[in-house]
């Protein structure tokens, strides 16, 4: 057993956990933080995606030790004050999302393609980058058009700040 | 049509909690002192099970309780059934064999559950399950339905000799043969319908809760119709009687028929919930969930289809061998006969059909319906057949599909549906505009000179939703009738709640259900609330799939809205002195007509339960129940077009086109329907391109038991899709529905395989039609 530390959607979190505990387990055991899910166990269906230090990760394929000390942002720490971050307002304005399994997972992947991205995202880039995240309900139709729309409203933003 | 009612592209009213983390899935529940399960399974295809030694595991840390098949069968918890009774044509029963939620004498499939080891914590329950010693006498195992009825084959269960479970036959089979006989030319198949594991991305989970003082149980599920498992739980497999449990299907990650079953591990574990005193929580990993999740599929059919001198088809005979499995499953006798063979005049004119099908078990998972269930294989038989059929005559395969269109109903096959509604000339009208298919020999010139081998397929599919009359089911075998319930509560303020007995897994039926409410009433959907999948607030209902939810359950509620607005027309009219027959409803206020008399909604609600003022001998309250019981199946059809590029040297398919036209009846939310039609194709291309469950034939073992090794459709497989929807109500029910979960799953695999053949110029290629098989039937046809 070991006490691991870290920051989670910008809270100090530490807890007592098995020294093989993976980090999707510590979010969802420990923290109860269950809007990260687990959808297989070869590490391909992308359920798991957070973000660590900024970058999106599969939470399956790490230990919650090796995360120690890290800044964390699971689905559960994206929308702000109420306000669905653009790519989860994009997801529901293009029917994104069916049975919101793989959502979660989805949405973390989107946001950290769009931010290496930005506007410039196509379908084929969008397509390719999802590869590691499995969706059963949606075709991907919708999904892609739902990264797409956030890209583009998002790069907008930005050109408007500037 | 408002901004809100039926027609409306509404987003979604559940999208938040999905986007948000806030969805509540099955294994997202704890309870206090709530313990882990893990399954021990037979690592065999085929076993005897000589000795269960538990006395290592058992003295494990954190270790509560490791419970097997005896124990069970001791409390009475009986085996697990299939529903639907199918006779042979011998007049015989179909011969089911024994299904043990826990086998202790023999193991029938990889994945077969032997025992429950109950711990602390889940790694401790896997950890002990590993100690668990089962000593087997391993029997040789057989996965090929053909081989598995063959003399000397292994026998799987004593009661269903050359594992044979029923010879079943439709259609008039002398008819057919003279058709045959008198052709002026005949098409002959053998088809394979691959194998596939469902695969929704929520693995199956369960949490029984055993409330020793109310001597109650709680079972939270993945189910796509909790009250039939709290039906059959009840009645057939002994856990408690249905005042006594309750059964609970939160949100649920995708079914696509897979969830619609109840499994050993539900029963299990309420079961263990008693033994142990504790709150028991099983979730299925995904290599369980390859290995004992109900697959689809699987079938092996020879096809005749014969043509008179004029093209027009004049008979069709189907043999067809259906893999069960090792065990069957709760409609899995259904899905190859009455789901199937129903479908195969498709939307053709057909004067004779027969189909013979034989149910055979295997040592594999037990096989039930898949999205489309038995429809997708009848397209598949149908529309690789007359595209062939096309070819040989060397005939436009546009032309071959048109002369025989049905094209006045309603229409009565030979093969018992009677099709009420359709326009198929207009779904392959929008189909052939949509995809340039006149253009289509300049593209495949111009990929030619790329070096690219181009092609063009097509499937005209039909279907049978809104599954289904109770009477009808009734007499074909089917242990349970298929209405739906609906209970539409007013509540004092206005606001409404709709029980249904319908089950959302992805389908948004909390906007597309409230949609109607706020189309009926003028209520804003945000006073909508829509229940489902609670057994303890929604008294009976038959769950979702067979695209039923809109045909059969919001039937339901627009039958209990009736009565709720003919029950508020009637208090309005006494409180406004003014004639029931003079109410109007719009905009959310009662009005008289042709005055400016008016009352809103929640008035109208309030008086109904202050009951100051009521008409005499009304009862206060505004809330009424309905159950629709359909009278006709209803059919959605289409056609589908998919263009391909073959690259003949890698064999690599990329679909460059996929177009559908649709005809579901009317719509309520377009953009839910596109979507449902989205996935639907991505799941068809799965089949037809990428998936297929492997067993090892020497020894029964699961080849495809990850994503590393059973090929999911993934975003950079597929390409965007141009759907259409051609719109001829549904007679049979209130709201003109017809249903559109299964389409693109029934429809696509043949279009794309007609593709991929044209591009090759060779027909012998199975699915999946993976770029080895590609090549090589290229290559062959150099």
């Amino acid at each position: 057993m070991a006490k691991v530390k870290m920051t989670v959607n910008g809270r100090q979190v530490g807890s007592e956990c098995d020294d093989r505990t993976l980090l999707v387990h510590f979010l969802r055991e420990n923290l109860g933080l269950t809007g990260t899910h687990v959808g297989c166990d070869t590490s391909q269906c992308g359920t798991c995606v957070v973000h660590m230090d900024g970058r999106s990760v599969k939470s399956c394929s790490i230990l919650a030790a090796q995360a120690a000390g890290s800044d964390i942002v699971t689905i559960e720490g994206l929308a702000s004050g109420g306000e669905l971050h653009p790519v989860q307002a994009a997801f529901k304005a293009n029917h994104g999302l069916q049975c919101g399994f793989c959502t979660p997972g989805m949405v973390m992947t989107s946001v950290d393609m769009i931010r290496r991205h930005g506007a410039a995202l196509d379908e084929a880039t969008v397509r390719a980058e999802l590869e590691g995240n499995i969706c059963r309900c949606t075709g991907y139709h919708n999904i892609v058009q739902s990264v797409l729309a956030a890209a583009a409203e998002m790069g907008g933003a930005k050109e408007a700040a500037e | 049509m408002g901004v809100e009612g039926i027609g409306a592209r509404v987003a979604r009213k559940e999208d938040k909690r999905f986007l948000t983390g806030k969805g509540r899935y099955t294994d997202d529940m704890t309870v206090p002192g709530m313990k882990y399960a893990f399954f021990v399974r037979s690592a065999y295809a085929h076993a005897r099970i000589l000795s269960i030694d538990t006395a290592a595991a058992e003295a494990m840390p954190g270790i509560i309780a490791v419970l097997g098949g005896k124990q069970l069968q001791a409390d009475g918890i009986g085996n697990l059934i299939c529903g639907w009774m199918i006779h042979s044509k011998d007049g015989s029963p179909m011969k089911m064999g024994a299904w043990r939620p826990l086998a202790h004498e023999t193991v029938r499939y990889v994945g077969d559950a032997i025992a429950i080891v109950v711990a602390d914590s889940l790694s401790e329950a896997r950890d002990a399950a590993e100690a668990v010693v089962v000593e087997y006498e391993v029997l040789s195992a057989v996965t090929q339905a053909s081989l598995a009825l063959a003399d000397g084959q292994p026998q799987i269960h004593p009661e269903a000799a050359n594992n044979i479970i029923f010879d079943w036959q439709l259609g008039d089979g002398d008819a057919t043969d003279a058709a045959l006989a008198r052709a002026a030319h005949v098409t002959e198949m053998k088809i394979v319908n691959n194998r596939l594991s469902p695969n929704p991305m929520e693995p199956r989970a369960t949490l029984g809760i055993y409330d020793d003082a109310e001597d109650h149980y709680t079972c939270y599920t993945t189910s796509q119709n909790p009250h039939v498992a709290r039906l059959v739980m009840s009645a057939f497999y002994n856990v408690a009687p249905e005042n006594k449990l309750r059964v609970i299907a939160p949100d649920v990650g995708g079914g696509f028929g897979s969830k619609i079953y109840i499994y050993p591990e539900e029963i299990v574990c309420l079961w263990a919930s008693k033994k142990t005193g504790v709150p028991v929580k099983w979730t299925s990993d995904r290599t369980e969930a390859f290995l004992t999740d109900a697959h689809g599929r699987d079938h092996e059919t020879t096809v005749k289809m014969a043509f008179d001198a004029d093209h027009r088809i004049i008979g069709l005979k189907v043999d067809t061998i259906a893999n069960i499995g090792a065990y069957m499953s709760l409609f899995s006798s259904a899905t190859p006969t009455y789901l199937y063979a129903t479908l195969l005049s498709g939307q053709y004119d057909i004067p004779a059909i027969h189909a013979n099908v034989r149910a055979v078990y295997t040592n594999t998972a037990p096989v039930d319906a898949y999205r489309g269930a038995g429809r997708p294989e009848a397209t598949y038989v149908m529309e690789r057949t007359i595209e062939t059929a096309a070819r040989e005559l060397g005939v436009s395969p546009v032309e071959l599909r048109r002369k025989n269109f049905i094209r006045s109903f309603p229409h009565q096959t030979p093969v018992i549906m009677n099709y009420d509604a359709g326009d198929f000339d207009a779904s392959l009208d929008a189909a052939l505009a949509a995809s340039d298919y006149a253009g289509f020999p300049a593209r495949k010139a111009a990929a030619a000179a790329r070096g690219m081998k181009r092609g063009i397929g097509m499937s005209c599919y039909i279907e049978a939703c809104g599954i289904a009359p109770s009477a009808a089911v009734g007499s074909l075998g089917a242990g349970v009738g298929l209405w739906e319930s609906a209970e539409v509560r007013v509540n004092a303020v206005g606001t409404i709640e709709v029980l249904t007995g319908s089950h959302s897994h992805g389908q948004g039926h909390e906007t597309t259900f409230a949609q109607l409410i706020a189309d009926r009433f003028g209520v804003p959907m945000d006073n909508v609330n829509i229940v489902h999948g609670d057994t303890d607030k929604v008294q009976m209902g038959m769950g979702t799939y067979g695209s039923r939810s809109g045909a059969v359950g919001m039937s339901a509620i627009v039958k209990a809205l009736d009565k709720v607005e003919a029950k508020a027309k009637k208090i309005a009219a006494h409180l406004m002195e003014a004639d029931e027959s003079d109410i109007v409803i719009e905009n959310g206020e009662l009005k008289v007509a042709g005055t400016d008399k008016t009352l809103p909604w929640f008035q109208v609600a309030l008086a109904a339960y202050t009951a100051h003022n009521l008409p005499s001998g009304m009862e206060p309250g505004l809330k009424e129940t309905a159950f629709y019981d359909p009278s006709n199946f209803t059919f959605p059809a289409g056609c589908y077009i998919c263009e391909v590029e073959v690259d003949p040297e890698t064999g690599k398919t990329q679909i460059v086109q996929f177009v559908a036209a649709d005809d579901f009846g009317n719509i309520i939310n377009p953009m839910i329907v596109e979507g449902q039609v989205h996935g639907g194709i991505a799941q068809g291309i799965g089949q037809a391109l990428l998936e297929a469950v492997h067993y090892d034939p020497a020894n029964g073992q699961l080849i495809t038991a990850s994503y590393m090794d059973y090929a999911m459709p993934r975003a950079d497989d597929l390409p965007s899709f141009q759907l259409s929807h051609q719109t001829t109500p549904c007679p049979s029910n209130p709201l003109g529905i017809k249903g559109c979960g299964e389409a693109g799953a029934i429809g696509s695999p043949p279009a794309l395989i007609n593709a991929i053949t044209d591009a090759i110029g060779n027909n012998d290629l199975s699915m999946p039609a993976t770029p080895q098989k590609v090549w090589l039937a290229a290559n062959v046809a150099h």
